[in-house]
Formats: C-alpha cells, structure tokens, sequence
C-alpha cells in the first residue's frame, strides 16, 4: 500500500526537545481490523450501535479490575516532567504523543462520566464527552503508544501510559475498533500457533533447511528439534528467528549453545510463537489463551524447562506474567525459574565454563547494545536487581573484544523504544515508526562516530524487524543490526561431539 | 456566638468529614481494586521492604521526578517540603497543650520562613505551566486554579504576619471546634480569607488531583515485588477463568 510521504527528521548532535506542533499526526492511524479478525477474537466485527454506552461501561469495567487503570486516572498532578520522555513525541512534536497528553484522551472521558467535577465543571477540569472525533482519537494516538514504559520510570507518581494504552484498545475492541495487524496475528496464533501463520511441515522443513546450512558451515550437525518428546528444554522463540534477518542467526546461536551443552531441547509446533500480541490489545482474556498454549506444549512434550529466545515483548509475558497467567508450573523441574531466557541459559553456562569463546571471531565488529524496553522496564533476568542490563552486557563482553555502550540516558531503564513495538510494526504506520526511531538512531550515531561502532545487538524479534527498516531510513547499513546470540554463536567454541 | 463563628464552624465540621470521609472512600477503592498482573518498573525491589525503601525514597526525595526534570523537583520538592514545615507550625493551633516539640523556637521559625519558600515554589511550577509550551498545552483552569489558591493560602498565612490577628482566640476557636466547646472566631479579613481558602482545599481534595497523594502509595509500578517468577499474582477476577483444577 502507498504510505503518504512524510518529511524525514535529521538526526542532531545533540537531541533536543522540540517545540510541540498540533495536529503533527493526527492523520496517522493504523488499519482496521475487518470483521472476521475481530470475531474470531470474540470481538464484534464493526463498530456496534449505541457504542457510547458500550464503551462506557467497558471503562467502567476496567476501572474496576485494574487498579492502575483507576489510580493513574486520579493521580496525574499534569506537572509535565514526562512530556519529553516519549520517544513518538520526540519524533512527532504532536501533543497527543506526549504521555501525559495521550493519557489525558482518557481522563477527559473519565472526568466527564466518573467524576463530580467532572460532571459539573467540565470545562474547568478538561473533561469531555465521548464523542466520534473523540473515539477517532484515541484510534489514532492510542496506536501511536508502544507501550514501552519510558514515561512511567520518569513519572513522580510512577504513571504507566502504556497500561492505559492498553486499556483503550480493550474498550475500543469490545465495541469493534479493532486493530487490523494485532488482531490478525492474535487469531493467527489461536488457530496455527505462532504470529506468522506456519504449519507444522513448513516449520519443520525450515528447521531441516537450518541443520543443512550450519552444517555445511562449520561441520558439526547441530540439531533444530520440533516436537521432540522428553526433551529438557522447551524453546520459545518469535517466529520471526525462523527465517528473517538477523533474526535466524540468533536461533542458530541458540541451538549451537544447547549442543556444545549438551542440553536437549525442541521446538513446539503448538506454541511456536514466543510474543503475545494479547498483551498490546490489553486482553487479558486473549493473553491468557495464548500463554496456555505454552503451557500446553510443555506437558505434552514432557519437558522439564521452559525458555525462551530473544524477544522483548515476549519475555516480558513470560517473565512477568506467564506464571500468573498460565501457571503453576510446577510438572517442572523446581531447580529452574520458569520461565527461563536464552540469555540466562548462556550466561550461566559461561560461568560454569561449559562455554568457552574466542573472541576474535567477532573482531569484525564493534559492538553496541539496545536495551529492548520491555526487556529493560518490564522484566529481569538473573534474579538479581538490574540483572536484564548487566547479563546481556556480560555475555556480549564475553564474547567479543570491542563494546561500548551509548549514552547513559538512553540505555538500561531509560532506553529508547526502537519505534516499532507494542503492535505498531506493521507497514500501515512507518511514518511513525521512523519518526519514533529518531532518539534511538541520534544515540546510535553519537557512538558511530566516536567509537566506530560498526553493530547494534538486540535481544527483541520487534526491535530487529524495526532497525532493519530504520538503519537504512537513516543511511546506516540494514546488516548493522544483529542479534545478540548471533555473537554468541560466531564465538562458541564447539567441538565435535554428538548429543 | 457571632454569624462569622457560626459558619466558620459548620464549616470546617462538613470539610474535614468530606475530606476524611472522601480521602478514606477513596483508599478503600484504590486498596480493593485489584491489580491482576506484575509491572513494577525497575530498579524493582524483590521484597516489601525493598519497596517501602523505594516509596520513602519516592516520597521523601521525589526521586523519579528528579531523574525527569530538573527545574519541576526543584520546584516541586521545596513547595512541598516547606509545606511540611508549614503543617508542623500550625500543630500550634490544634495541640493543647502545645506538643513540646512544636513550641520549640526552631520549628516555628521554620514553619514561618516556610510560608516564603512555598510561595516560591509555587510560582515557579506556575512559571513552568506558563513558559513551558508543553506544559502549557496540558494546563486545564483546574491546574492553574489549583496553584493559585495554595499561593493565595500561603501569602493570607503570611500577612497575618503583618496585620494583626488575634492567634489566641484562633486557637480558642480550633480547640474549641474539636473538642465541642465552641469559642468566638475573630472576623478579621485576613484570617477568615486564609481559612475560607483552606476549607476549599479540604473539600476539593478527594475529588482532584490533589489525589496523587493517595495515588503513589498505591501505584503498582512502584509498589510492587518483582517476584513474578516465584508465585503466581493472580486477581479474584482472573481466578474465574482458569479452567483446569
Ligand atoms: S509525569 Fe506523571 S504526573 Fe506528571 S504529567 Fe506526566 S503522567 Fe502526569
Ligand atoms: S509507554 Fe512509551 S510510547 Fe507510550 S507514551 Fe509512554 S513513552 Fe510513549
């Protein structure tokens, strides 16, 4: 589809925080679901007749089952510290894509319909009617949020816009405003097993294709298990590591960990996809649909541990939520947390020197890490504090001679957003995503040109997808961006032995 | 007993229920509306008391706020601090006898000195909604009035500084309102707009945003253990809909 052409930002030595331009993007908005996506995720197929009321009993139902839906509405002081903290503003100059400005599409309709001043004084405090345009709006900023947290760490209050984000594409769903790209995948993934709709023979031919490949490549027949009863390890990983790029060659990292491990592993063909798009719709009910099918694959295939492969998203539903949603776990081995990421997997199999490097296999590169925002503000690893910044840091030092990390305010829980999650990578809103990628990418060149990096590392399927777009929108290479396994796997040492 | 006496004390009676009854009603909500999944927002505690750490922290320094924007804590902390100091100064009228450590010179100079620092705080966050075009494009009438009557309540306090009022009988007054017994309100100008001010701030309070004070405490990015992994965080609602036993 044609995508209107769109001024290209320039990336400044310094950032700074522009001056706000109403109306920036306000024409940007993502497709709409059709009716069968929709109601094959129990939602209605367009937008329903008296759609108001509907909604607005939808919100009243929310502000009862979150509490941060209820407290964030009340608490905002609008003091403004996190207005440039969002990188969509930053890269839009629209109000709306300030956090606080996003947020405040809600409280109008709040204050208006939940409160006395609200309902008294609606001009005194802001609060408006649930109008068309109004609904508009939220369709469109409510999809320009990638749910990333930045603004919450920043917030005194600790206001997360994303869970409101979260919340107005659950009320817009229930009253059929869908979003056409999650809601297609979200059904794909109920009906198939993973977000890009593969079958069963077309995963396991693939697998057999990557066997052939490594095999030709260094000689060892490392193994790509599907389906493999008794395995100790059940791998969860995006389906994108299947075959896109740079995405594969972190699977292939994986799998040469597992063999020189000597740990066995397989793939699901029944949960063959680690993101849960139910998150980005707010469904709780879809979430937990697909987080069962997790748990489903692990009791049939017998296995003992449950990890998971490089995504930003999907660790944070698995690390945070999957326990809650689909748990408990305990038909699993107790001496492991589950679930587990590949990155814990590497890392302590590093320390225990069951894995050995040579590091002059990456001396072709100098190295940068991306802080994926779900993975740095939603998540850990290690079980020790701040574990999710130092582990995969750890291991890219270990594994290569040449690293340097950008700039303090743009990494670790202040990272930048790759401009592309919370269910916005889709091709309908790449004005947005290349707008939104603009902190990130001025951070990026900062380190290019004083270190000479040469890559970008990442540990999310959606950041890899989306620098591959943006690297070259911004006149880097599409291949500076890798995955941080794929260092992992240049460096391992293997040695012949069989599993 | 004058009119003045009278409406003031009918006064204060109805705010401060509305603001016990109203701020009580709305920790209530805010305590039994679950949160059904785990997001605090790192550096996240392990334990409870790693997170009471956090929120003193939170409370005390307005540590995110500083990490955001300087100018805002700067700002922001000050007028809250010296608000303190103010409150503790005023423990004068609502203490008999007095609480020694209220009496004592330095916490009533303090609370003295605090009124300017408030009104320094406040107007530079009124500064910021004005010049600050972000902060501007946010700015409902609400949040400027809001600013204006804490500034309108420090700089009353201050002048009675200057015009005379008779604080014994203001105390005679309080005393007398809390403990039913009650005694002539003086009709000064200054007092009765300094307490007019105030009574609309206690009435407002559980229905503004005033709530962020509340709202921290149960704020689930801040409040939480990140303990997801170790057991489940699951939320009556959510129990409903797990099928298997
Ligand atoms: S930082 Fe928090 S309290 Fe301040 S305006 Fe933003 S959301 Fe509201
Ligand atoms: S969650 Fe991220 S994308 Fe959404 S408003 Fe906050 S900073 Fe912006």
């Amino acid at each position: 589809m044609a995508v209107k052409e769109f001024d290209k930002p320039e990336l400044k030595e310094f950032s700074t925080i522009p001056k706000l331009v109403e109306e920036a993007t306000s024409h940007l908005a993502p497709f709409k679901s059709n009716e069968e996506f929709q109601q094959s995720l129990g939602y209605p197929g367009e937008l329903v007749e008296n759609w108001q009321d509907k909604a607005l009993d939808k919100m009243g139902e929310l502000l009862k089952k979150y509490r941060s839906l209820r407290v964030y509405m009340d608490s905002c002081i609008q003091c403004g510290a996190c207005t440039d903290k969002c990188h969509y503003y930053l890269g839009t100059k629209d109000p709306h894509n300030m956090p606080v400005g996003r947020q405040n599409l809600m409280r109008g309709v709040y204050r208006k319909h939940f409160t006395l001043p609200g309902k008294y004084f609606p001009k005194l405090v802001g609060a408006v009617d649930l109008t068309r345009e109004v609904l508009d709006d939220w369709y469109s900023y409510y999809h320009q949020c990638s749910q990333c947290r930045r603004c919450a760490v920043f917030c005194p209050i600790g206001i997360d816009t994303a869970e409101i984000s979260m919340a107005a594409r659950e009320i817009m769903d229930s009253v059929g405003v869908g979003q056409k790209y999650c809601n297609e995948i979200i059904g794909k993934v109920h009906k198939i097993g993973n977000n890009l709709g593969l079958p069963e023979p077309a995963l396991a031919d693939t697998l057999e294709g990557l066997e052939e490949d490594v095999l030709d490549d260094i000689g060892i027949d490392v193994k790509f298990p599907l389906d493999q009863k008794d395995s100790e390890v059940l791998l969860v990983t995006p389906s994108a590591d299947f075959f896109a790029e740079p995405h594969v060659d972190g699977l292939i990292g994986y799998a040469k960990v597992f063999h020189q491990a000597g740990i066995s592993w397989t793939l699901s063909s029944h949960a063959s996809e680690a993101a849960n798009f139910g998150m980005f719709i707010g469904s709780y009910d879809n979430m937990k649909k697909l987080a069962l099918r997790i748990r489903e694959a692990a009791i049939k295939l017998n296995v003992k541990r449950i990890v998971f492969g490089e995504c930003g998203h999907a660790w944070r539903v698995a690390y945070s939520f999957l326990n809650t949603l689909a748990g408990p776990f305990d038909f699993l081995d107790p001496r492991y947390p589950v679930p587990q990421h590949i990155c814990e997997i590497t890392y302590d199999l590093m320390n225990k020197n069951v894995l050995t490097f040579d590091k002059s296999a990456n001396d072709d590169k100098i190295i940068t890490f991306h802080d994926s925002c779900n993975v740095a503000r939603a998540s850990n690893m290690g079980d020790v504090i701040g574990g999710q910044f130092t582990i995969p840091r750890d291991i890219i030092k270990a594994t290569t001679n040449k690293f340097f990390d950008m700039e303090e305010d743009t990494i670790k829980e202040k990272t930048y957003c790759c401009g592309g999650g919370g269910g916005l990578l889709t091709d309908d809103l790449i004005e947005l995503r290349m707008k939104g990628a603009q902190p990130r990418m001025e951070a990026l060149k900062r380190v290019v040109e004083d270190h000479g990096v040469t890559h970008m590392a990442a540990i999310c399927a959606i950041c890899k997808s989306q620098f591959s777009k943006a690297f070259q929108y911004y006149g880097f290479e599409l291949d500076q961006i890798i995955s941080l396994h794929q260092l992992v796997g240049n460096a391992l040492i293997m040695n012949k032995k069989e599993l | 007993m004058s009119f003045v006496t009278i409406f003031y004390g009918i006064s204060f009676y109805v705010a401060t229920l509305i603001l016990f009854i109203g701020l009580a009603y709305r920790v209530y909500e805010y305590a039994t509306i679950p949160a059904p999944l785990k997001i605090p927002t790192p550096p996240a505690p392990k334990t409870k008391k790693g997170v009471a750490v956090r929120l003193i922290r939170e409370v005390v320094f307005f540590e995110s706020l500083f990490a955001a924007t300087k100018w805002t804590w700067l700002f922001g902390w000050l007028f809250h601090f010296a608000l303190l100091l103010a409150a503790f100064r005023h423990l004068r009228y609502f203490t008999d006898p007095v609480w020694f450590w209220v009496s004592w010179e330095v916490v009533q100079a303090a609370g003295h000195y605090a009124g300017y620092v408030m009104v320094f705080g406040l107007l530079g966050l009124l500064g910021r909604r004005i010049f600050v075009d972000r902060v501007r494009y946010i700015s409902n009438p609400s949040d400027y009035l809001m600013l204006l009557l804490i500034i309108l309540i420090a700089l009353s306090g201050l002048a009675m500084k200057w015009v005379h009022t008779d604080i014994y009988a203001v105390k005679q007054f309080f005393i007398g309102l809390m403990y039913f017994q009650w005694a002539e309100l003086p009709s000064d100008f200054v007092l009765l707009l300094h307490l007019t001010l105030v009574l609309v701030l206690m009435i407002i309070f559980p229905y503004s945003k005033l709530l962020h004070a509340p709202g921290l405490f149960f704020s689930p990015t801040r409040n939480q253990t990140d303990t997801a992994r170790d057991s489940r965080h699951i939320a009556d609602w959510a129990k409903k809909m797990e099928t298997r036993e």
